[in-house]
């Protein structure tokens, strides 16, 4: 695997890391300061709580296929184009 | 509530304790080498090392912990679980393919892989055991907490028999067995909590009376503000009395009453509506100032007879609408309908009288669904629910501890090391977090349906699921049962292994002066196995009475601290020294542990002091220790010379483990790598050359031949002032800035 494979990769990851934890931030955040809020049930009948708490599961997820989706590819050798 | 061991439960626990055992002895053949004991030779398939993540992660905190605590508070075991599986976020985008890359045996290879330095191999072995401990604890309580309902034996017993049993794995195999026994657990663990949940959501919700509901009593109304006057007066109490409160009870918020059968009975007290309160029959068991139970619900204690049980709990009060029983539900119809009923929650309160007599009254708190489902219920999160910054502090520093604890349990780290390469060790924590998501989504659901189910036990929230089990089905009991034993079996191995590692490996070798043979190197380790598994036995029984859950919580809070600072700051900043990783990892792991016991849930909980006295502001040090373990790794870098690349990145004559001369990372029976390196310019120094492309030799003149190089110097990371390549060694070496080391050379020069 070339450096450039790698580094690519990592700056990926950090993407997809950055993107997380903002969420994550924002989840832990409104259950902090605006738990009264987290019980308002938009959708289903199921509150804010709940279904937020379920969507961080689901996307952590999604992000982590999508990053081993990206990442396919980086097996042993450069892409087109890019320099070895 | 302990009932009669059900034969078919203890044949199906022995079953899956032979077969964990027979794929022990078995796979124990491979695991001569040091390399095969600790490591796995790094041959183990990249899906099979995904599901062996999930068994290694979903221990008894998860299983046991999470689903108890969401029966007893709702939607605040929820977070855990969240927290959780947020932490394989960080274990896949940063730590997964370094620490492949960068290790070989231990959570200090990885550390120590720019430096040849005994200090980081000492602190960070040490750190390794500290968590390790801290994880085992929780292990062992709740292996205690499952023999009980299932074998019939006392909670001592059951930490002692995993003790051993573990003793024996880890003796006679090693990573390769370990890790398949991880394997088949992680799976029939997400397997059978899918069949479990979907049992509940087929049964749907009732409010048809459990044993609890037939037998404890429900007066009243009365009014709320002639209470005592309108009881002695009611039909249900003639002939009977109000106990007076005296001593302790006056401050209790309880009824006590003796009736005319001569039944004493403790009673809490429920609103009914604005004017009027009900009267809700309370459980209690009472104690003598030896600890000798003396009373369970108004029977006494017979000498030479088992003691009278608890009723099983857990009930629907109220469904929306009036209906009893709505059939079967869909996830979210499950979900929305149990957050417009009412259901019945256990609170406990422990009463001690001045002659040292201690009576725990169990008593039922009627509370709506939406209550149930929102976060704040919990004592740990009240805080969430208090207009003060502080006290909120303790739920985010928790979280804070969950998200970054996880790429920091050596446990988890040593599994990295079990695959061939970095692309597999990608697509196994891939393979992880698809399981661990998907169980802790179940989490959910298990918990709640225990809640409703009418068979907890309400003096112990670990055993929920299994107890919901025995409601469901005796099979489904036993097996259930069984695979939450296995559990922990093969995360206690692994916690193990992963401190018989830092014991050998880290300390031993590397910072005494022994050298070992390969098969001593085994050998030593397998005794250290022997020591730690005596150690947690110990722990386990002296923590009974903890949530297990809970006390992983301290496990995170610690590596998070410990581990994490160091490990992400080796990564991507290059002006990291030594010194500084040796500062942040004990600074971080004292930190940590001191807060914790200076804490006020363990003032509570451990010592049995007022909370008040405790000397910590909140009880999750999260939010203090591991910022603190970045600055001290900062300061202490700045404050201490920058390391010569030749010195840190030469062979080392300590090293255990000398690299081959292909280079470190090449282990086991696989083929030397390919080289892929771009042309090494014409200026590299002779005597680099001659030790062959190891990052240890790779540097000219205080730079990598990348970083020689201007046409390959890769850019830095976005963010970094000014790209490094076109900067002067000595610049460079003296750099604080984020230099993206690990995105831009080290990457190479690793190789």
């Amino acid at each position: 695997m070339t450096s450039t494979a790698s580094s690519r990769r990592a700056r990926l990851g950090l993407r997809l890391f950055a993107a997380y934890t903002l969420l994550y931030a924002g989840f832990v955040g409104a259950n902090a300061f605006f738990p009264d809020r987290m019980e308002a049930a938009p959708l289903a009948g199921v509150n804010w709580a709940v279904l937020s708490g379920l969507g961080l599961i689901v996307t952590a997820f999604a992000l982590a296929l999508a990053y081993g989706w990206m990442c396919r590819d980086d097996r042993g050798g450069p892409r087109p184009g890019e320099r070895p | 509530m302990t009932s009669a061991p059900s034969p078919l439960a203890i044949l199906i626990f022995l079953a899956f304790v032979g077969l964990t055992l027979g794929i022990s002895f078995y796979l124990g053949r491979q695991a001569k080498s040091s390399a095969g004991y600790f490591a796995a030779h790094g041959q183990i398939p990249w899906f099979v090392n995904g599901v062996a993540f999930a068994g290694d992660y979903l221990s008894a905190a998860s299983f046991l912990g999470i689903c108890g605590m969401i029966a007893f508070y709702g939607y605040d075991g929820f977070l855990y679980s969240i927290g959780y599986l947020a932490g394989w976020i960080v274990a896949l985008f940063v730590v997964a393919e370094p620490m492949k890359r960068l290790g070989k045996f231990t959570f200090a290879d990885a550390l120590n892989s720019r430096f040849s330095s005994r200090g980081i191999k000492l602190s960070a072995g040490v750190s390794t055991l500290a968590v390790s401990i801290f994880y085992l604890i929780p292990q062992m309580v709740g292996a205690g907490a499952l023999v009980q309902p299932l074998l019939g034996l006392p909670h001592w017993a059951g930490v002692l028999m995993v003790g051993a049993v573990v003793i024996l794995i880890v003796v006679t195999a090693g990573m390769v067995s370990t890790t398949w026994v991880q394997f088949l657990k992680g799976g029939l663990l997400v397997a059978f909590s899918g069949v479990l949940t979907a049992m509940i959501l087929n049964r749907g919700l009732s409010t048809a009376p459990t044993a609890a509901a037939t037998q404890l009593r429900q007066w009243g109304p009365f009014a709320r503000a002639d209470l005592e006057a309108e009881l002695t007066a009611a039909p249900e109490l003639a002939g009977g009395q109000i106990v007076p409160a005296d001593d302790a009870w006056k401050s209790a918020p309880f009824l006590r009453t003796r009736e005319a059968n001569g039944k004493r009975s403790v009673w809490s007290v429920a609103p009914w509506d604005d004017r009027q309160v009900v009267l809700l029959e309370a459980q209690w068991q009472a104690v003598d100032a030896q600890g000798k139970l003396q009373e369970v619900n108004g029977q006494p204690v017979a000498d030479g007879q088992p003691p009278p049980q608890l009723l099983p709990v857990g009930r629907v009060r109220r469904l929306p609408d009036g209906v009893e029983r709505t059939g079967p539900l869909g996830p979210l119809a499950f979900l929305s309908t149990l957050q417009r009923s009412e259901i019945i929650l256990w609170g406990t309160r422990k009463i001690v009288d001045s002659q040292g007599n201690a009576t725990t009254v169990y008593f039922q708190k009627p509370t709506p669904g939406s209550q149930v489902l929102r976060p704040g219920e919990h004592p740990t999160f009240h805080g969430i629910r208090s207009s003060k910054l502080l006290d909120k502090l303790n739920f985010i520093s928790l979280m804070l501890a969950l998200f970054c604890g996880t790429a920091s349990l050596p446990h988890i780290l040593i599994r990295y090391y079990t695959v061939k390469d970095e692309a597999a060790a990608r697509k196994s924590t891939i393979v992880g977090i698809g399981c661990i998501g998907m169980f802790y989504v179940l989490t959910l659901y298990m918990g709640l349906g225990a809640m409703t189910s009418g068979s907890m036990d309400v003096r112990d929230s670990n055993m929920a699921a299994p107890l919901l089990a025995r409601g469901l089905s005796e099979l489904l009991f036993a097996v259930i049962s069984a695979i939450a034993f296995t559990t922990v079996l093969g995360t206690v191995s692994g916690l193990i292994l992963a401190s018989a590692g830092a014991v050998t490996h880290d300390l031993l070798e590397s910072v005494s002066s022994v050298r070992l043979t390969d098969s001593e190197r085994v050998r030593v380790a397998k005794i250290a196995s022997c020591f730690i598994g005596a150690i947690s036995i110990l722990l386990g029984i002296w923590f009974k009475e903890l949530n297990v859950s809970y006390l992983v919580g301290w496990a995170f809070s610690v590596a998070a601290s410990a581990n994490l600072p160091a490990l992400v700051m080796l990564l991507f900043w290059k002006r990291t020294t030594r010194y500084g990783i040796i500062a942040a990892v004990v600074v971080g792991m004292l930190s940590s542990l001191a807060w914790i016991l200076l804490s006020a849930d363990t003032f509570e909980k451990v010592y049995g002091l007022p909370g008040e006295a405790a000397w910590a502001p909140f009880s999750q040090p999260g939010i203090v220790t591991i910022p603190l373990g970045f600055l001290t790794l900062v300061v202490a870098s700045l404050a201490t010379p920058p390391e010569p690349e030749s010195a840190a990145r030469r062979p080392s004559g300590r090293r255990a483990f000398a690299p081959t001369p292909s280079g470190p990372r090449r282990r086991g029976n696989s083929p030397p790598r390919r080289p892929t390196e771009p042309a090494v310019p014409k200026a590299r120094p002779k005597a680099a050359s001659a030790a062959g492309r190891t990052r240890w030799a790779a540097s000219a003149g205080g730079r990598s031949p990348r970083a020689a190089a201007p046409q390959a110097s890769p850019r830095c990371v976005p963010g970094h002032g000014a790209p490094c390549g076109g900067r002067s060694p000595a610049a460079q070496a003296s750099s604080a800035c984020f230099s993206g080391w690990y995105l831009n050379d080290s990457l190479t020069l690793a190789r």
